[in-house]
């Protein structure tokens, strides 16, 4: 449904995407995931025919972002960051307005603002001023504005940023409902949103792909050796830290946060070794309390810090 | 055609729903109103004054009533029509919504035209209030209509010809007041190059001097249609509208 070969896109001063490519098949939902700056919304905007290109290429539904905008923009449902909404009109006048921008043709649009309203749950706010309407519901008529005209391809930046949990899950729900009938991307910062919504991750970082996957292979990824944060009361720090050396298996032991009578650490196994119960084992041997014991590296969040970290490492110039 | 319709009936909307319509129409009215009341008032005056001195024939109405107020109506539009067109872009870079007309499947003309004529109904809907008062004069007394009508011709093609120049500055900022601002030193700056002439007698004077959006207006309140004020006035408005679609084409591959 969307290809991207070689996509490069260069501002006055800084490169924001560079050289990257990827591949949506159809009804795949995929997760665009990368830090605040890291070329999320430059790669959306050229999907949406918002900004070119400066180099490669890029296809919607089979036709090239250059050379066929119009018909690329009938193909594509986009949510930019913030919900493009005018906010004197009500939801209704403004979802008429949409739909007749998409071109749809004027005896359908009453039938399919209808439908959106339902569909996004927002048909009890259809007579209200979009102005007074709170962030989640404002988010929602986003939503609804981007699937009006039933695009194929939808495209979500950053759907649930300045939500709150509730509104979040929402918001995630209705995704999650889309996904049948459509393609998506959307963007995030969010790990447990990509984890929870998305077949797909695509993983940037400074403008550039550092992994494409799905979310269950890149759990794999992170789990070769084990690694747990552990937190023991009733004993002194060095002793705990000399014990837990000893334990087998444990290839390092990281000090980390101290509170009173508490003091934890963060443990590396070595690679295919389990190391939780003899770690439980030697604590209560030594007659300590054991108050936590806590698998880590399992969430994409470790996995996601880990690619984009190292990224750092070989480059070392500034973000923008 | 539909797109710019429907581009159109929004710009409308948008002015009527928030008080700036009412502003501009009630400003305009004041200040045509007052006009029009000291120009008729001195025309009466002046009048009786004709008739105790027993004195010529009857002095004509449109050439001491209308076409004067016309002349003001038109540099009073100058100062309120960067109050119209300030907004038409600016708002949108400022709100985001521009991201959904540019990714919408219309062209970039389309958007334009319709923006333009959309300022162009609410100022027609200001000079309505200077309609209102030219009536009186019809139904109290028998001016010549001609020059009426071409003196409203003149004033559209001159405020159009303004509102495209607002229409290009406000697609070049995120901010209203900017855009309003820098409008309104044109207009100023285009209304005050027709001084030129008074003391450069050069032909580049003369040149700067016919840029002048006024001077062309002239011959209209006088009940005159000349070719090359209608050709001023529409290639203007012709590069503005174009200036405004390349400038929004720019937003594409400056961003």
């Amino acid at each position: 449904m969307i290809t991207v070969e070689g996509l490069t896109k260069r501002y006055a001063r800084h490169v924001a995407v560079k050289n990257i490519s990827f591949e949506v098949g159809k009804g795949e939902i995929v997760g665009f995931l990368g830090k605040n700056g890291a070329g999320k919304t430059t790669t959306m905007r050229v999907l949406t025919c918002f900004l070119p290109p400066t180099a490669g290429k890029a296809t919607v539904a089979g036709f090239d972002v250059l050379e066929q905008p119009h018909e690329v923009k009938k193909n594509i449902g986009y949510l930019p960051e913030t919900p493009p909404v005018y906010p004197e009109m009500d939801v209704a006048e403004y979802l008429t307005f949409v739909a007749k921008l998409k071109g749809i043709a004027s005896g359908d649009i009453a039938k399919r603002v209808d439908e959106v309203c339902e569909r996004t749950a927002i048909a009890d706010v259809k007579n209200k001023i979009i102005g007074k309407l709170s962030k989640g519901y404002r988010q929602r008529v986003g939503i609804a504005q981007a699937i009006i005209h039933n695009p194929p391809v939808l495209i979500l930046d950053e759907p649930t940023s300045g939500l709150d949990p509730e509104q979040q899950l929402h918001v995630r729900e209705l995704i999650a409902s889309l996904s049948g009938d459509h393609t998506i991307i959307l963007s995030t910062h969010i790990l447990s949103e990509v984890e929870q919504s998305c077949s797909k991750v695509i993983i940037i970082n400074k403008g550039e792909i550092v992994a494409v996957d799905s979310v269950a292979a890149l759990h794999k990824r992170g789990r070769t050796s084990e690694s747990v944060a552990i937190e023991v009361a009733g004993a002194n720090a060095v002793e705990v830290r000399q014990r837990l050396e000893q334990v087998p298996g444990v290839a390092r032991v990281i000090s980390r946060d101290a509170k009173e009578g508490m003091s934890g650490f963060e443990v590396e196994g070595l690679e295919h070794a389990v190391i939780r119960p003899e770690l439980a084992r030697a604590v209560v041997q030594s007659g300590w309390d054991l108050t936590e014991l806590k698998p880590l590296g399992e969430s994409l969040e470790e996995i996601f810090l880990e690619l984009t970290r190292s990224e750092k490492k070989e480059e070392g110039a500034p973000a923008q | 055609m539909r797109n710019i319709i429907t581009i159109c009936s929004k710009e409308i909307r948008s002015y009527f729903v928030s008080p700036v319509a009412y502003l501009l129409m009630g400003l305009f009215g004041l200040i045509f109103g007052y006009f029009f009341f000291s120009a008729t008032q001195y025309f009466i005056i002046a009048g009786m004054r004709q008739q105790m001195q027993g004195g010529g024939g009857a002095m004509s109405v449109n050439e001491f009533v209308i076409a004067p107020l016309l002349g003001n109506a038109s540099v009073v539009g100058l100062f309120l029509i960067p109050l119209i067109s300030m907004r038409l872009f600016a708002e949108e870079k400022r709100s985001g919504t521009i991201e959904l007309l540019l990714t919408s499947p219309i062209q970039d003309w389309e958007i334009v035209l319709g923006k333009w004529m959309g300022a162009m109904v609410m100022y027609m809907s200001m000079l309505l209030m200077a309609v209102a008062n030219v009536a009186l004069l019809f139904a109290y007394g028998t001016p010549d209509w001609r020059p009426v009508l071409t003196g409203f011709l003149g004033l559209l093609l001159q405020g159009g010809t303004v509102l495209a120049i607002g229409t290009f500055i406000s697609s070049t900022t995120k901010n209203q007041i900017i855009a309003g601002g820098a409008t309104f030193s044109i207009c100023l700056l285009l209304w005050v190059l027709s001084w030129v002439s008074s003391y450069n007698e050069t032909p580049i004077g003369q040149a700067i001097a016919y840029c002048s959006i006024l001077t062309h207006y002239e011959p209209f309140s006088k009940g005159i249609i000349d070719t090359k004020d209608v050709v001023f006035y529409v290639s203007a408005i012709f590069l503005g509208l174009f200036m405004t679609a390349r400038s929004l084409e720019s937003l594409r591959w400056r961003a």
